[in-house]
């Protein structure tokens, strides 16, 4: 039985997801920060689209960039910069592809127990950047209808 | 959970199955447009970006008004329904990330065990 997921837009501007984890936070720290292990659970093969290439540079101002494919489309990329790295418990980044803004990520990594417990906080620019990211069902370069389709698709059983 | 009925739900599979529609409803989530705005920016011809947004507005997720000549588009009633859904959808997205990076965690684990 996999741990629960929580998902909660927390203001205008604010999307926060949680997760606890069966490990270590020096383990899942390694997970988000080293491209060969990114590669590993970024895009699970239920999301139709392939991670061509996965780059991280993760120290203060360093940059990433995941490069994604879905079918026959136009490569997507899904970059920006890293602002605060304490490993194991803290990492900051922007996503800067967005047109409307620069999204400000920062996960925290608490230790309990042996487990993980993951907070994920996007601060978007703006309400209207937020709400345009909805409207577009799109979100780091990821099949933009899959959500949609698998929501409607929960519906009908 | 959002409830969609079944005509609905056809139509909104429809909608959203088109790269150009969901281009314009990404478009009016920043600001309303005219059918030749959007014409122009998605570099199609009038006649075929009113075909998409008439697609669109059956199903909800846009509404228009013209204007004199001009016909406005914005987004439709759908966008609340739309936005539960998305966040649920952006869950389940994360939920199976994270699912894989759990088993990950565990093969990490294991591994750091036998060495």
């Amino acid at each position: 039985m996999m741990n629960p997921t929580t998902t909660e837009r927390t203001s205008e501007r604010e999307l926060v997801v949680t997760r606890t984890f069966n490990g270590p936070a020096r383990i899942v720290y390694e997970a988000w920060t080293k491209p060969e292990l990114i590669k590993q659970w970024w895009v699970p093969k239920s999301f139709g689209v392939t991670m061509i290439s996965c780059e991280a540079d993760v120290r203060v101002g360093g940059g990433y960039r995941f490069v994604f494919k879905h079918g026959d489309s136009e490569p997507m990329p899904f970059y920006g910069k890293y602002l605060e790295v304490t490993p194991p418990s803290r990492l900051v980044w922007t996503n800067d592809e967005g047109e409307g803004g620069q999204v400000i990520t920062t996960l925290t990594f608490e230790e309990k127990a042996g487990k993980t417990h993951l907070v994920m906080h996007d601060l978007y620019p703006s309400k209207e950047a937020l709400d345009a990211e909805m409207a577009s069902g799109a979100k780091g370069g990821m099949c933009e209808t899959c959500d949609q389709l698998d929501v409607l698709l929960v519906t009908l059983v | 959970m959002v409830q969609f009925p079944d005509s609905q739900l056809d139509a909104s599979f429809a909608a959203l199955s088109d790269a150009t529609r969901r281009g314009v409803l990404e478009q009016l989530g920043r600001a309303d447009a005219s059918i030749t705005d959007l014409a122009e920016k998605f570099h199609m011809t009038l006649t075929g970006m009113k075909k998409h947004v008439g697609v669109l507005e059956q199903a909800g997720f846009v509404t228009t008004e013209k204007v004199g000549r001009v016909r406005t588009c914005k987004l439709g009633p759908r966008r609340l329904e739309e936005e539960k859904a998305w966040i649920e959808g952006y869950r389940r997205r994360w939920a199976t990330r994270f699912d894989e990076l759990d088993l990950l965690i565990q093969a990490l684990k294991q591994k750091e065990k036998l060495q």
